[in-house]
């Protein structure tokens, strides 16, 4: 029980994905200018990172350890997670077509999101186990949630803010996640 | 002369970190000290070069439905490579830069060069684009990483500049500075570029 906690509390707020990993930037600056989009892609990413550390582990310690592949773990993960979006987006679209409405759009992105392919890498990098693993995926996702929806929020204020002119939009933007980074940065002194 | 301007355009004009906000993730992750920052930028250049030729003389056989996933696995074994090369032959650079070696799989700038460029134009014109693109994104590495080593470490490339009196400003080296250090580089573009759009 104590092992799952400070695997939560690790992933969501110590080694926080966006703020201190720095992975999943692109959605996390792209994405955040409404907190209902947000929310969306955070819940779209919650999902499929669960859904791809489960498979890519699976992958790695039962079709690529024995077969002595590990070389090609990049292009299997990143194919293994292609097709995974590929398959939840069809599915969704066909059982839960209300859902697919809400999430749909976000699914294709989120190949390209660096944090689902940089979570499998680290569960197999730190060796954690199967059930550690999904953990991870899911602790992760939230944690990306969390400052996504932060973010989106500080930004639709920022909206009616007087900004100078050179800095309106993205580089304000990146002043923000410096600052959210600046909190994020107390939490790594706790020692769990 | 076109194909200058294709391989000039990304240096400034389109650069894909600044202008673009592409690739954002290893521009920030190793923007720590300049050695790092040109390793990362060679090891995209390189894939985004490589990635460029093939996708673009293979533009023709690739059905449109599927074109991702193609272009998808060609980037992943360019970054096979580079990963398998880079460990064996610059072993510290390869621990430094870690896990974003094999993300630049999903470093959007090459993937956006391919479906954007590669895939609607010839070789030549490829080659140029994906030389030029990859210059641009090591520029815009090295510019962060410039000021987060001066002022984070007092040095550069290893090099001591400040007196050693200087108390090193630690956060600019710490996640917090690599935000705050680009966001304050794209404002001064956005600050010089103005003038020029208007």
């Amino acid at each position: 029980m104590g092992n799952i906690f400070t695997l939560a509390i690790s992933a969501i707020f110590i080694n926080n994905f966006v703020l201190t990993r720095f992975l999943g930037l692109c959605p996390y600056i792209g994405v955040s200018k409404k907190l209902d989009q947000a929310l969306g892609m955070g819940m779209a990413v919650i999902f499929v990172m669960s859904m791809a550390s489960t498979i890519t582990w699976m992958i790695h310690n039962y079709l690529l350890i024995p077969f002595d592949l590990v070389y090609l773990q990049t292009i299997a993960f990143i194919l293994t997670i292609a097709t995974l979006v590929q398959f939840v987006e069809m599915v969704i679209q066909k059982m839960a077509p209300s859902l697919y409405k809400s999430l749909g759009v976000f699914l294709p992105l989120i190949t390209t999101n660096c944090a689902v392919l940089g979570v499998s890498i680290i569960n197999i990098n730190e060796s954690l186990t199967f059930i550690e693993s999904i953990l991870h995926g899911i602790f992760a996702g939230i944690g990306f949630t969390v400052v996504l929806i932060i973010m989106a929020g500080l930004r639709e204020r920022l909206d009616k803010s007087p900004v100078p002119e050179s800095m309106k939009d993205l580089p304000i933007s990146f002043i923000l996640a410096g600052c959210m980074a600046l909190a994020f940065l107390g939490f790594a002194g706790f020692n769990i | 002369m076109s194909l200058i301007k294709e391989l000039t355009k990304g240096f400034i004009k389109e650069n894909p970190v600044f202008i673009m906000a592409l690739g954002l993730c290893p521009a920030l992750a190793v923007s720590n000290s300049i050695e790092n920052a040109i390793g990362m930028g060679g090891a995209a250049t390189f894939v985004l070069l490589c990635s460029n030729i093939l996708i673009s003389l293979l533009k023709n056989f690739i059905p449109p439905k599927i074109r991702i996933p193609c272009y998808i696995v060609v980037i992943a074994s360019f970054v096979t490579i580079v990963d398998m090369t880079m460990n064996a032959y610059l072993p510290d650079l390869h621990r430094n830069l870690g896990i974003f070696i094999p993300l630049i799989v999903v470093n959007c700038v090459i993937l956006g060069r391919a479906e954007a460029f590669a895939s609607r134009n010839s070789v030549l014109k490829s080659i140029f684009d994906g030389i030029g693109m990859g210059i641009g994104f090591t520029i815009a590495l090295v510019a962060v990483a410039f000021f987060r080593e001066l002022l984070g470490a007092g040095q550069l490339m290893g090099i001591q500049i400040f007196p050693n009196n200087y108390q090193p400003i630690l956060v600019a080296i710490l996640a917090p500075g690599a935000f705050l250090t680009l966001g304050l580089l794209m404002g001064l573009i956005n600050l010089f570029k103005k003038p020029e759009t208007d």
